[in-house]
């Protein structure tokens, strides 16, 4: 297998740590084409099937060869609305990447040889994305009928449903509880990973093919379902979100600056709370933080948290702290190692196990145990297992927890007749993503849980599809 | 969410107190009793939680009542009708239970008043007797007394230095209320040394008693985590669960430790703000 994988161009570790710019810097038009050619256009390939979307991954990269980039962007954009986004955020190591052909049996995640589909993913959304949506293609909007889909949530779910049905000629109005949209992408997604330029040309994009938002509107509250469809709507899509964070439950939780991985990310992302006071939300970076968690929250929140602390001047000391080893960490493989490049320090093999504060009610320091591999558990990775005897305690004065997200249950302990499952979770029809009620649809994160922007863009597809089937039936 | 209507209610001693009139009209039609809006006056501001004190439906408007107290406030006291809010959202968190409970004593302290506004009315509305209680450290500083009255069958006006009502704070008319005939709910909203004299008062009682948190939240649905309190052990969003709780539950010393959180920040931009470079 000759060729060497193309590295992608990253800015220098010391310089982006002191700033939110963009980590990540794409593949020029000469890197695209080599690492492309490096392809070797399997007859049943793989990448495929690794791909939540489907997207034809052999062609469009067959067709960068060729230098028909239009021709690329359409092959994506048949099957996802973001490439772009997705090219970014996309954990391609456990999903395309991981089925190609160049990565090595047996392997946890992709091998460094294995195509990097996602940079060639980006380098063609970024492509689109310059031609101003003149690629995306108009919405269909001639004979077909003037039906009004209300979609809650202007999250990855939310905007793929959204962008998927506009194409298709339907009227589409996005509900946002929040003063901005994108949702997780927003509030979540630091802009070093995303930046708002990417995110906003996408949102924009929407609203060209006619989709009205409006945000500050908080569906559960303000509006009821069944409003909705007394106010015209024919069919509901639900894109929620996992929207709250789960704590650790240990004591000294409640102490001032222990902060779950969404308030702090949302602060930072969402209110800006970086450039205090100009914008007026304040955040507190401490000396000594730490991250608890293993996923990729933990990682955007470490590498913000470092980058407060740089451009505070305060000696650097951010530690990610996870009860399982590297090889297990859920996050995404580059995110670890920016991470790392950054100067975040990682601790393997720790459960917390107590805050504790000053008489001011302050974080002050964390108590943790040593931790074994044991047995494998449920997910198949092997479970920690506490060793006796083994608590030692670290200064720790802000304390990051990112150890998951459950189902907000705003909206759905609002809306009677909506079947959730114990985790408060939506129950859908698995191949319609229709809900106990008769057109409401579902998807991403409030079905089925924490997953990946790209599982939830899947969703909302199968589940737009589903809409405009079951709207053609209404309008007969 | 423009503001269509502003009273200053309190300008006196360094106290400040705003009733602004806003436009939201879809809010203001599901907002109950002891529900909140989380709004932002300017798109660099912070997203705050203010109770909505009254609505009229006609005019599609929603009433909240602010004390200048840090930097959201002022700038939301310092907007004048015919501008706009950057964003307002709600009604959050969950509404007062207003039903028949029998005897209702409200007590209201400083700002918190007007939060028992709008329950007084409800609780009034469904056949209970109220009684409320309000209590100011001086007659310049209370508010809301005629509305109040109005909505009340007993008014007991209480103040520091006895210039309004009877001198003495709300906790002692409470308590000789409870003494006198112990009511079947009490219901208080006020600083957090008040609801937890109130919650010290009824405790030995055994009444029934509700209090409404006011701790810092960021979006106010149920998304950050900011919010939680202690209330019997188990740990809540205030912006989600609450924000009403039990009083014999709340852990009062870990609200006051945590509502302390950005007090540092809060006193850098009052100091930015009165050298008038904000």
């Amino acid at each position: 297998m000759g060729k060497e994988p193309v590295r992608i161009k990253e800015r220098d570790s010391q310089v982006r740590s002191g700033d939110f710019e963009e980590v990540v810097l794409g593949f020029s038009e000469e890197q695209a084409l080599e690492e492309a050619s490096r392809c070797i256009q399997c007859k049943d390939p793989k990448c495929v099937t690794g791909c939540p979307v489907g997207i034809d991954i052999k062609t469009f990269i067959g067709q960068i060869t060729r230098k028909d980039y239009d021709g690329a962007y359409a092959t994506i954009r048949a099957k996802s609305n973001f490439p772009s986004i997705c090219g970014r955020v996309c954990p391609a190591e456990y999903q395309c990447r991981k089925a190609c052909v160049f990565t090595k049996k047996n392997e946890p995640f992709a091998s460094e040889k294995a195509i990097n589909i996602h940079f060639l993913e980006r380098f063609v959304g970024d492509h689109g994305a310059r031609q101003g949506g003149r690629l995306a293609g108009p919405a269909r909007s001639a004979g077909t009928p003037q039906q009004k889909v209300a979609v809650i949530g202007s999250g990855p779910a939310g905007l793929c449903c959204a962008g998927e049905l506009a194409r298709e000629g339907v009227r589409v109005v996005i509900f946002e509880a929040l003063h901005k949209t994108g949702g997780v992408l927003r509030y979540g997604i630091p802009p070093f990973r995303l930046p708002r330029t990417i995110l906003d040309a996408e949102i924009d994009q929407l609203q060209n093919l006619g989709v009205e938002i409006r945000t500050n509107t908080i569906v559960g509250k303000a509006k009821l379902i069944e409003e909705l469809f007394a106010e015209g709507f024919s069919a509901v899509f639900l894109g929620l979100g996992a929207g709250t964070p789960s704590f650790l439950n240990i004591p000294g939780e409640n102490l001032c600056n222990v902060y779950s991985a969404n308030e702090f990310l949302t602060r930072v992302n969402l209110m800006s709370a970086h450039t205090f006071p100009q914008n007026h939300t304040p955040i507190n970076v401490g000396e000594h933080i730490v991250v608890i968690g293993g996923g990729n929250t933990a990682m955007d929140a470490a590498r913000v948290a470092i980058r407060l602390q740089k451009m505070r001047g305060i000696r650097l000391d951010t530690t990610i702290s996870y009860r399982r080893t590297e090889v297990e960490m859920p996050a995404r493989r580059l995110e670890i190692e920016h991470a790392k490049e950054e100067g975040v320090k990682f601790e393997f093999l720790v459960k917390p196990e107590a805050f504790t504060g000053d008489e001011k009610g302050f974080l002050k320091k964390l108590r943790s145990s040593r931790c074994a591999l044991g047995e494998p558990d449920a997910s198949g990775r092997r479970r920690p297992v506490v060793i006796p005897g083994s608590s030692f305690e670290v200064p720790c004065d802000t304390a990051i927890v990112a150890v998951g997200l459950g189902a907000n249950k705003v909206l759905t302990s609002a809306t009677p007749g909506l079947l959730t499952d114990k985790y408060g979770d939506v129950i859908v029809d698995s191949q319609t993503m229709e809900t106990s009620i008769k057109g409401v649809f579902a998807g991403g994160d409030i079905v089925g849980g924490e997953g990946t922007v790209i599982e939830a863009m899947g969703m909302a597809k199968k589940a737009a599809a589903a809409i405009l089937r079951y709207l053609a039936r209404q309008a007969v | 969410m423009k503001i269509t209507q502003k009273t200053v209610l309190v300008e006196t001693q360094g106290v400040r107190i705003v009733r602004m009139s806003i436009v939201a009209p879809d809010i203001a039609r599901k907002a109950r009793a002891g529900q909140f809006v989380v709004l932002m006056v300017r798109e660099e501001g912070e997203r705050f939680p203010l109770t909505v004190a009254s609505t009229d439906l006609q005019a599609g408007t929603l009433d909240v009542i602010a004390q200048e107290a840090g930097t959201s406030t002022r700038l939301l006291g310092a907007m004048e009708p015919g501008q706009s809010l950057y964003s307002i959202v709600g009604p959050l968190g969950h509404a007062t239970e207003i039903r028949n409970y029998g005897k209702v004593v409200l007590v209201g302290g400083g700002v918190g008043i007007a939060e028992i506004y709008p329950v007084a009315r409800a609780m009034k509305e469904a056949g209970n007797h109220v009684t409320t209680i309000i209590g100011a450290r001086n007659k310049d500083l209370l508010i809301l007394a005629k509305e109040l009255g109005a909505a009340s069958h007993e008014l007991v006006v209480m103040s520091d230095d006895g210039s309004c009502g009877r001198q003495g704070f709300v906790t002692e008319a409470l308590k000789e209320l409870l003494v006198k005939t112990p009511p079947d709910l009490v219901y208080a909203v006020g600083p957090v040394p008040m609801m937890r004299a109130v919650a010290g008062v009824t405790g030995p009682f055994g009444v029934k008693t509700l209090l409404s948190l006011n701790p810092i939240m960021v979006d106010g649905t149920g998304m950050c985590g900011g919010c939680r309190v202690t209330v019997g052990g188990e740990v809540k969003f205030s912006c989600v669960d609450g924000p009403e709780f039990e009083a014999s539950q709340v852990d009062w010393n870990e609200l006051m430790m945590r509502n302390r959180t950005y007090v540092e920040q809060e006193q850098h931009m009052c100091r930015l703000h009165s050298m008038g470079s904000r």
